[in-house]
């Protein structure tokens, strides 16, 4: 597998990244390095290794759906770069 | 006396319930001794000098309170937890202006005890990192070598309890960004086994990987403080519901090593290995020997394969957690978009430092379509077969032993312009986080060559922080304590 810069862009997009010409270059070059690096896992067979994606071996914990209030609107609303009558204001959608 | 920020804490904890000493007294010398070390190590990117002594005053009004374990200590903390009215940057420029309205489980636990929260640590920019060179606010460096880097992520918070700045911080450890740090500087760093602390307010990296822990510089301040952060949190739904041991008493239950079984992974101790650490921890396994201890041959085969499954899934896991980061609800906003899309990019593309944007793109492409079994899967399955290798090797011993890092601390810049060259500088300690293991890392001296600090690793069971922690306390008590970092200048002087 080689990493062009058009698949840097690619995943720049899907990532929500912009990435100008010349660090998709460098990103492209570094990326292929890494990659090719983590091919290395195919030297081994693992067609009847399950998958571990946790090291809890607890299953999934569920809670009663009640609804509790811990913070108020303004306490949520705080940090945001931009707000106003209760809500988050963001760039015009439609 | 000597001065106070140089105790224990520990000690100073006992002057502190004895009122031989004043909260205000222990608060301001250690505010001197940050204000006489900060201008050599830049650990930290928040100090609450004011506040916290503000609380010491009130404290010392209404005494010591028995029940409260760290009545009246300085500690610090990595700015990756979050802490109610004080910024919380992870080292980005994203969270420059974020001030979280909640305190993190572990530091609500702590102000519980009456600790009192003198800072915030720097790091590597949302952990992402083995140097602090990530940092969007700048490198920390090393107390023994201001030319030198602390480690990382956690690098503020080593550099800080070497330098005496304060009694322990608690760091976050995702592929050995406690242990490394505390092995570069020179103090003692636990990563618990994964959901024996909250992870509830520990801002996600890789969360099947993060686990928060205690730095101290010393193995019983290390267990004190683990006696307050574990235990389970129904926030985080990784919590284990399962009783938490006394870990500081528990260490007076062992003097020597007679009985316990060491185990040397082979992979740990050869190629790349720097001879002044292989030296440095051979004599601390000769010690273990004279101490009663068995030292057993084992093997992690696939430790050779760690780094790159590490990685795939650090990364696929970062893409998805820092997802979150869109400029709507916190974080900077890039304001010369004028639509959404264009928005959520720009205010990412200038938030998020380079390392992070690496990260987030090997992430995304190891989980996009068509990638997804080739690599994160993959990774999945091999990582299963690293966490067998443990509980092999831990069926034979007791715990294992090895070198926390191949060398010890490098200096700023070198591993800088590659980054996979960064990457393997973490094979000694990112192999446990896939396993989910507790690891320590012990002080045992200064390397012959560099003159900076070597730490062993001590690997245990599942939730055997109790055996590790008597295990390094015993080494502890028969290898000579470090002294202040020689080339710093100590506010008593």
């Amino acid at each position: 597998m080689h990493i062009t810069t058009n698949d840097v862009y690619k995943i720049a997009t899907l990532a929500r990244l912009e990435i100008d010409e010349k660090q998709a270059a460098v990103f492209a070059t570094q990326m292929d390095t890494i990659l090719e690096y983590m091919d290395t896992l195919n030297e081994l067979d693992t067609s009847t290794i399950a998958p571990m994606y946790s090291p809890v071996d607890h299953a999934t914990v569920l809670r009663e759906d009640e609804t509790a209030q811990h913070y108020n609107s303004e306490q949520m609303l705080q940090n945001a770069p931009e707000q106003g009558g209760g809500y988050f204001i963001v760039p015009k959608i439609v | 006396m000597a001065a106070l920020h140089s105790h224990t804490l520990s000690q100073i904890r006992d002057l502190l319930a004895a009122k031989k000493v004043t909260a205000e007294e222990v608060v301001t010398d250690c505010i001197a001794q940050i204000r006489a070390t900060e201008p050599s190590i830049q650990a930290l990117l928040f100090r609450n000098d004011e506040a916290a002594l503000n609380q010491a005053r009130e404290m010392d009004k209404q005494g010591p309170q028995p029940g409260q374990l760290l009545w009246g200590v300085p500690i610090l903390l990595k700015d990756v937890l979050t802490t109610k009215g004080i910024p919380t940057t992870c080292g980005s420029k994203m969270l420059k202006d974020f001030t979280p309205c909640y305190d993190a489980y572990l530091v609500a636990r702590l102000k519980e005890h009456g600790a009192i929260i003198l800072g915030k640590n720097n790091m590597d920019e949302f952990a992402m990192g083995s140097s602090t060179e990530n940092s969007a606010f700048g490198p920390s460096r090393n107390p023994w070598n201001p030319d030198h880097v602390p480690g990382g992520s956690s690098g503020g918070s080593a550099a800080s309890v070497a330098a005496c700045q304060a009694f322990a911080a608690v760091g976050t450890d995702t592929g050995g960004s406690i242990r490394q740090p505390a092995s570069f500087c020179g103090i003692v760093g636990l990563k618990p086994t994964y959901g024996r602390v909250s992870r509830f307010g520990l801002i996600a990296y890789g969360s099947s990987l993060d686990q928060a822990g205690p730095m101290a510089r010393t193995v019983e301040d290390t267990a004190l403080i683990l006696d307050i952060i574990a235990g389970h949190d129904p926030q985080d739904s990784t919590s284990v519901n399962i009783s938490v041991p006394d870990y500081a008493a528990a260490l007076t239950a062992r003097t020597d090593l007679q009985g316990i079984r060491i185990g040397m992974p082979k992979e740990y101790w050869g190629e790349g290995l720097a001879p002044e650490v292989a030296e440095a921890c051979n004599q601390t396994i000769e010690q273990a020997r004279r101490l009663g201890a068995e030292i057993i041959p084992v093997s992690l085969p696939h430790t050779s394969y760690a780094i790159a499954t590490y990685y795939i899934i650090a990364m696929a896991e970062a893409s998805s957690n820092l997802a979150r980061f869109d400029g709507v609800r916190y974080g900077a906003r890039d304001t010369t978009a004028d639509d959404l899309l264009g928005m959520y990019t720009k205010s990412r593309s200038t938030g998020f430092g380079e390392e992070v944007q690496r990260r987030i793109m090997l992430g995304t492409y190891v989980l996009s379509a068509g990638y997804y079994d080739a690599y994160y899967k993959k990774a999945a399955q091999v990582r299963r077969l690293i966490r067998q290798d443990f509980l092999d090797a831990l069926s034979q011993c007791d715990v294992l032993a090895g070198p926390a890092c191949p060398t010890t601390a490098f200096a700023l810049g070198e591993n800088t312009a590659d980054p996979l060259q960064m990457y393997l500088t973490d094979i000694f300690t990112i192999s446990l986080n896939l396993s989910g293991l507790p690891g320590l890392s012990l002080p045992i001296g200064l390397g012959k060559d560099s003159g900076l600090p070597v730490g062993l690793q001590l690997f245990g069971s599942k939730f055997g922080e109790t055996s590790l922690l008597q295990i390094a306390h015993v080494l502890e008590q028969h290898t000579p304590r470090l002294p202040f970092p020689q080339g710093l200048v100590d506010s008593t002087i």
